[in-house]
């Protein structure tokens, strides 16, 4: 009786956090700009610790909470990066351009 | 029974973080620009794997699994607000604009840019 409530509990969310896996990769694939790529990747690093946290929970290894803590590392250092680097291409071509991706952001949904 | 009601809390934690994250999926695909979605992702986000994290350390229940998962939850409440902080600076100043129903835009006043409505 003890177990059972954690184990359908644990199963659940693995089952919840897989659908957020799959739709924070269609954001990947679909994001029309740089940005919402970068913002998705961060959530995708954010949704893996929480799967980690589950994954020890499940298992009872509690070393897993170091590997969630590094995660959270690189993936806020990535960020970081990626934010450089989106700033450092404005600054190359100027402000005035706008980016190349930057015009399919808000087109009409063809119907 | 003290261990029933700690497997309980632990089960009602998990799975309340795990909707938390499936909240901030379904903002980061249903928003409409990556000003919005961020707004999803960087706070939901945050609040799930946060709870997952004290679901943890309430089932380890040991000095060295708590101080760890508090202090990786501190650090992630640090971080999170910084990185979306900077990517928004960096997207903006790029030249990505807001979506059209974006009213007020103190940002561009302070650039000195024409505001997004124009």
């Amino acid at each position: 009786m003890t177990g059972m409530f954690l184990s359908v509990c644990i199963q659940l969310a693995l089952a919840i956090l897989s659908i957020s896996f799959v739709v924070i990769i269609i954001r990947i694939i679909v994001g029309p700009t740089l940005p919402d790529r970068i913002l998705a990747l961060d959530m995708l690093v954010t949704v893996g610790i929480g799967f980690i946290a589950v994954m020890g929970i499940k298992t009872g290894y509690y070393l897993y909470m170091d590997i969630a803590i590094a995660l959270g590392l690189v993936g806020f250092l990535a960020t970081v990066a990626f934010a450089r680097f989106v700033l450092s291409k404005a600054s190359t071509y100027g402000r005035s351009s706008e980016p190349e991706d930057s015009a399919a952001q808000f087109k009409e949904p063809a119907k | 029974m003290t261990v029933l009601v700690f497997e309980i809390v632990v089960g009602i934690l998990i799975v309340v973080g795990s909707l938390f994250c499936l909240v901030a999926a379904i903002g980061l695909i249903r928003l409409q620009d990556v000003y919005l979605r961020m707004h999803a992702a960087s706070k939901a986000g945050t609040l799930g794997s946060g709870l997952m994290l004290i679901a943890l350390a309430v089932y380890a229940w040991e000095v060295d699994v708590v101080s760890r998962a508090f202090a990786g939850i501190l650090f992630f409440l640090l971080t999170a607000p910084i990185s979306a902080h900077l990517l928004a600076r960096a997207s903006y100043i790029a030249g990505y604009k807001p979506c059209p129903q974006t009213k007020i835009d103190k940002f561009a006043e302070s650039l000195n840019l024409p505001a997004a409505g124009e």
